[in-house]
Order: C-alpha cells, then sequence, then structure tokens
C-alpha cells in the first residue's frame, strides 16, 4: 500500500499534496471552520460598529440637515430651541489634540532618537519599558492627575492671567492636552524608536566614516529614513487622541465653545458622547441621535487617520526589513 | 576574520597604515562647533526623556499623597456613599470589576486564540478576504474605546442582542474591546515558533490540527498568556465605555451578572468620587487610583516573569 501511494504521487497522478492524509478528515474540516469563524469574528465587531451607528445617525439627519450639522456654529442640544452646529466640539477636540501634540511629539520623538541612537544596550532594556507603562496606565488617572496636580500646580503658577483674555477656569483645554500629551509620549516613541533601529547600520556607517557626528547620524541620516514610520506614529497618536475620553472629561470640563484659547473650559466629542449617555436618556429622543451622529464623526476621522498610519507602517517595513 | 585575508605584504601593511592615520586624523579634527552641538543634542534627548519619566513618576507620587489619608482597610469592605465620605469604600465596584474581568477571559481566550491561530496557520494570505481581517484587526485596535461603548449600546444593550443594562453586557463590550490585543499577541507567539517544529509533526504523520494542538500551542502559551494579561489590565482600566453600558447608578449591593438592578466598576466609581468637588471625595478617588495601580503592576510584574521565565530560545 506504502509504495503504490509513494507510486502515485511520484508520477504526479493525484493533485493532492504529499503532505496531506490519505483520507479527507472530517474533524479538521470542521476544526478549520470553527477558526475561520472566531477569525471573521473582528470583521463582524467593524460591521456591527458600522451598523450600530449608522441607523441613529439617519435618523439624525431626517430631524437636522447634514449642513446644519457639519457647519454649525451653535452645539447646545440641551436648550429649548436645541441646536446641533457640530463644529464647537470639534473645534474642542482639536484644541485638545493640539496641545497634547505640541507636548508629546518633541518629547516622544526625542525620546525615540535617544533610545535609538544614544541609549547603551542596558538603558534602553530598562528605559523603554517604564515609558511604556505611561500607555497602560488608566486614562481615569491620568485625568485625575491632569485636573487636581497639572492645572493647580504646573500651568496656573507660570501662565500669566488672562493672556489670552480668558479666565482660569477650573477646567481648561491646555491640563486636558498635557494629560494627553502624557498618554500618547510611549506611542510616539515606540514606534519611532521601532522605525529608527530598522534603518540599516551601513547608512549610519558610511555618515561615521565621513566623519558626521552622532547629533548629524541622528538628524540628517537615521531621521529621514526613518520618516515614514515616524509620521505613522504622530498619526496614530493623533488618532490616540481625538478618540481620548476620560482625560477630557475630568480635565477639560463640558462647555462648547467654539476656541483655540488654551485656558478655556471647552467640550470635545468624546466627552459629549460620555456625559449624555450616561443620564437616563430616552430612546429615539434627538440628543440620543446626537450622540450616535457625534460618533459616526469621530469613528470616520480616527478611521482615516489609523488607514494612514498602518499604509506609511507597512512602507517602511517593505524598505528595510 | 576580513583582517587575516589581507596578504602580510608591505603594500597591505601601507595601506593598513594610511587608513588608519586617515581616519584618526578625520575624527580628530571634528570641529568644536559641531562637537559641541552634539553634547547640547545629547543633552536635550536626555532632558525629554526626564520629563516623560518625572511625568510618570509624579503620576503615582501624587495619587499615593493625594489618597494615603483616605487608604485604609476599609476601602476594601465598604459600600460607597455620598453622605458619610470617611465610610465610603470601594466594595461593589471591586466585586464589579472582578465580574467584569471574569466574563472577558471567557469570552476573549477562545475566540482571540483561535482567531490567531486561523490567521497564521490556516489562512492563505494572498487571498482577499485574509488580508481585509487583517486590516481590519488593524484598524480595530486604535478605534476609540468610546465607539466600543457606543458598539454596546446600539447593539449589544439595545438593538440586535438587547440584553439590557446588565453586567454581562458591559463584560461583552469590553472584551470586543481588548480581542485585537489578544490576537495579535497570540498571533506573535504563534509566528515565534519555528517551521521546523511543523514539519517534523507533519512528517511523522500529524495531521494540521495535531500539529497546532500538541506542538504549536504548547510552545506558544507563555506568549499567549502574556496577550491575555495585557488585554485583561486594559480593560480593568477602561471606563469611557462602560459608562454607556451601564455602569452609572451609584450602587451600594454587590453586583450580579445578570441583574437589571446595575452594577459599577472600579474605574467609573473613581470617575464618580472625581467629578465630586469636596476635597474628601477626591482623597477617595486617589487611594482609588492606587488600589487599581497597584493591581495593575502585579498582573503586569507577573506578565513580565511568565514571559522572561517560559520563553523558549530555538
Amino acid at each position: 500500500m506504502e509504495a503504490g501511494s509513494f507510486g502515485a504521487s511520484g508520477k504526479g497522478a493525484g493533485n493532492r499534496s504529499p503532505l496531506e492524509a490519505p483520507s479527507s478528515r472530517i474533524g479538521e474540516k470542521v476544526i478549520q471552520g470553527l477558526l475561520a469563524f472566531c477569525g471573521l469574528l473582528s470583521v463582524v465587531i467593524t460591521v456591527a460598529i458600522v451598523v450600530s451607528l449608522i441607523g441613529p445617525t439617519i435618523g439624525f439627519f431626517d430631524l437636522v440637515g447634514p449642513i446644519d450639522f457639519l457647519f454649525g456654529t451653535d452645539w447646545s442640544p440641551s436648550f429649548e430651541p436645541a441646536s446641533f452646529g457640530v463644529l464647537p466640539i470639534v473645534v474642542g477636540t482639536l484644541s485638545v489634540t493640539l496641545w497634547g501634540m505640541l507636548f508629546a511629539i518633541p518629547i516622544g520623538l526625542a525620546t525615540a532618537i535617544y533610545l535609538a541612537e544614544y541609549a547603551s544596550p542596558r538603558v534602553r532594556k530598562t528605559v523603554k519599558p517604564i515609558i511604556e507603562i505611561l500607555a497602560g496606565i488608566p486614562t481615569v488617572a491620568i485625568g485625575f492627575f491632569a485636573v487636581t496636580f497639572i492645572l493647580p500646580s504646573i500651568i496656573q503658577p507660570i501662565w500669566p492671567d488672562n493672556l489670552f483674555g480668558g479666565d482660569q477656569s477650573p477646567f481648561m483645554a491646555l491640563a486636558a492636552g498635557l494629560g494627553i500629551g502624557l498618554l500618547v509620549v510611549p506611542v510616539i516613541a515606540s514606534i519611532s524608536e521601532d522605525a529608527m533601529s530598522a534603518v540599516p547600520r551601513d547608512l549610519r556607517e558610511g555618515a561615521y566614516a565621513l566623519g558626521a557626528t552622532k547629533a548629524k547620524v541622528a538628524i540628517r541620516v537615521v531621521f529621514p529614513a526613518a520618516l515614514s514610520g515616524i509620521v505613522a506614529s504622530i498619526v496614530l497618536a493623533i488618532s490616540r487622541a481625538v478618540g481620548e475620553t476620560m482625560i477630557v472629561v475630568l480635565a477639560a470640563g463640558s462647555t462648547p465653545n467654539l476656541t483655540f484659547n488654551p485656558v478655556e473650559s471647552i467640550q470635545a466629542m468624546t466627552s459629549y458622547i460620555a456625559t449624555t449617555a450616561t443620564g437616563d436618556i430616552s430612546q429615539g429622543s434627538p440628543d440620543y441621535k446626537a450622540i450616535f451622529a457625534v460618533g459616526t464623526l469621530l469613528f470616520l476621522i480616527t478611521l482615516v487617520m489609523n488607514l494612514i498610519s498602518i499604509r506609511l507602517v507597512r512602507k517602511y517595513r517593505q524598505v528595510y526589513e | 576574520m576580513e583582517a587575516s585575508s589581507i596578504p602580510p605584504t608591505e603594500r597591505g601593511r601601507l595601506a593598513v597604515a594610511g587608513a588608519r592615520a586617515t581616519t584618526a586624523a578625520m575624527l580628530g579634527d571634528q570641529p568644536r562647533k559641531d562637537v559641541l552641538r552634539n553634547n547640547l543634542f545629547a543633552g536635550l534627548l536626555l532632558l525629554a526623556v526626564l520629563i516623560a519619566l518625572a511625568g510618570l513618576i509624579a503620576l503615582i507620587a501624587q495619587a499615593t499623597v493625594k489618597g494615603w489619608s483616605a487608604f485604609s482597610f476599609d476601602l476594601f469592605t465598604n459600600p460607597p456613599s455620598t453622605l458619610d465620605v470617611s465610610n465610603a469604600g470601594f466594595r461593589p465596584a471591586l466585586i464589579g470589576s472582578g465580574m467584569l474581568i471574569v466574563g472577558v477571559i471567557l469570552f476573549v481566550v477562545p475566540i482571540g486564540v483561535g482567531a490567531a491561530i486561523y490567521l497564521e496557520e490556516y489562512a492563505d494570505r494572498t487571498k482577499w478576504w485574509n488580508r481585509l481581517i487583517e486590516l481590519n484587526l488593524q484598524n480595530l485596535a486604535a478605534v476609540p474605546s468610546i465607539i466600543y461603548g457606543i458598539l454596546g449600546l446600539g447593539f449589544i444593550v439595545r438593538g440586535p442582542l438587547d440584553l439590557g443594562f446588565i453586567l454581562a453586557a458591559g463584560a461583552i463590550t469590553l472584551a470586543l474591546l481588548v480581542l485585537p490585543i489578544v490576537i495579535i499577541a497570540g498571533r506573535e507567539a504563534i509566528r515565534a515558533v519555528p517551521s521546523s517544529i511543523r514539519e517534523g509533526s507533519l512528517a511523522l504523520g500529524a495531521t494540521q490540527w495535531q500539529t497546532v494542538r500538541q506542538q504549536v500551542l504548547p510552545a506558544a502559551i507563555p506568549g499567549i498568556t502574556t496577550g491575555v494579561i495585557l488585554a485583561v489590565s486594559r480593560a480593568l482600566g477602561e471606563t469611557a465605555p462602560l459608562l454607556l453600558v451601564g455602569a452609572t447608578v451609584f450602587v451600594t449591593f454587590n453586583p450580579e451578572p445578570f441583574s437589571p438592578d446595575g452594577y459599577s466598576a472600579l474605574p467609573v466609581q473613581i470617575f464618580q468620587y472625581a467629578t465630586r468637588s469636596q476635597e474628601e471625595f477626591k482623597a477617595l478617588a486617589a487611594a482609588g487610583i492606587i488600589v487599581m495601580l497597584g493591581v495593575l503592576i502585579v498582573m503586569n510584574s507577573f506578565a513580565i516573569w511568565l514571559r522572561n521565565r517560559y520563553e523558549q530560545r530555538w
């Protein structure tokens, strides 16, 4: 029998691969099907997200025109008459993101360059995980830190009163921004460091051989060579910042406010969703539907940024790995 | 090795000496300005790293200092209270978080590991649907947590599943949120098992599932466990999605998994205390943060220990 089957496969009679079992096993197929179902479930999650967002969003647009929603400058859903112009809370989100990035990009990139180019392997092995702890700290703890420490003990003592004409409230966009900055430093540092470490050594050694200093090698050789990974890390960090909820809820307040003034209280898209959906809100009310409309906008913004970042990461992997 | 291949002739020796002299001249003669700039740059980098580390240390220190006065054993045994601050605690929230975590593990381990096995061992990467699954996973890992809250509200609490505001709905919502973490970590652990192990097993006549079950999975378990622990610690600290799926009521009783009376979780309770203006409640919130960070540190240290202890070098 063995000889026979050898002969058959030797002649290439069957188009069966030689590793496959001689008899087809139903159990194997069933297991493969179950595993494929598990894999498919992740796609089901995305579909479910889209489905749960889209129904109420369409219902919302029956009440409020899409143009009025996207370009309206007055967000007062609980007043009478209610107004659903989303710009104030979009600007609130962008303002917090901007202040967060102004902190996180320099700190994160400098950390990445230090770890990739300057630190000894031992320092790198201890510092990198410690920085990454920051990414694992629950955001409610960072929000609490922002409102009870960053705001009263760091911003208020050094910020000149009324610099931008804003009164210093117990909530401000800048405090939330710095909290978010702290949260995304490891995102930027970790992905950028991976991209820089993937730059081949001969590029560096070529520059050293020509007499370049370490700083010049880092800035003029490694940084440009790792640019796509660095941009990817920043885009991902922005996406994180836009979607962050608890830090904004705790530190930035809940006053819809069409301003980039860092010392004023604002409301972000996420904090509208979180503070509105917590009460006993009745299903089908405009307020309830507005949560889903804002959620759709948020989902689309982060989706675009995630796809850009995934693409860029793939690019640097293709070039150097 | 390279050096020994140069023939020991006069020419070779001259060339080596010349190269050495040139290099020495080059490196010795770096302009003063460049050297100065280099040192300045290194100093700035170090400063940035120190700022990031200082932020982390300040966060932990501040919570400890602020919460120390409220920290006692009563914290674990007393229910929350708005009237009697000195006796308010976290018991229902801690029990709620514990149940949520059990629910998350029950849901996420079989499905996450199954998906990881499928993607690594069975999926044909040239097929478009498998590439779609992969892209979809990478995006899901970066979808904001509040969107999962909306999914929970619109799909699990109401809508198709219609479970109501029960603890189990919260557990499923958190499980969906951390599923990508488990799948991605599981895939890395499975990929780290060398293909020679699989080929050896297949060559001895094992079927593909026998190979996966008896060779690949046992070797990948430490990595998978690490991923599950990281996912659980993420789920433990998540607040925003729970706000949308019902963990908001002021709960003074011990929560139950399927009871419609409401439930609470540790981060949600911390959030509720933190939003009150009185200092005593802020201290209580800080004490809760200490407890939460303590649990997270223990879990993460265990994950690191596990990885170092059982990681196989092939």
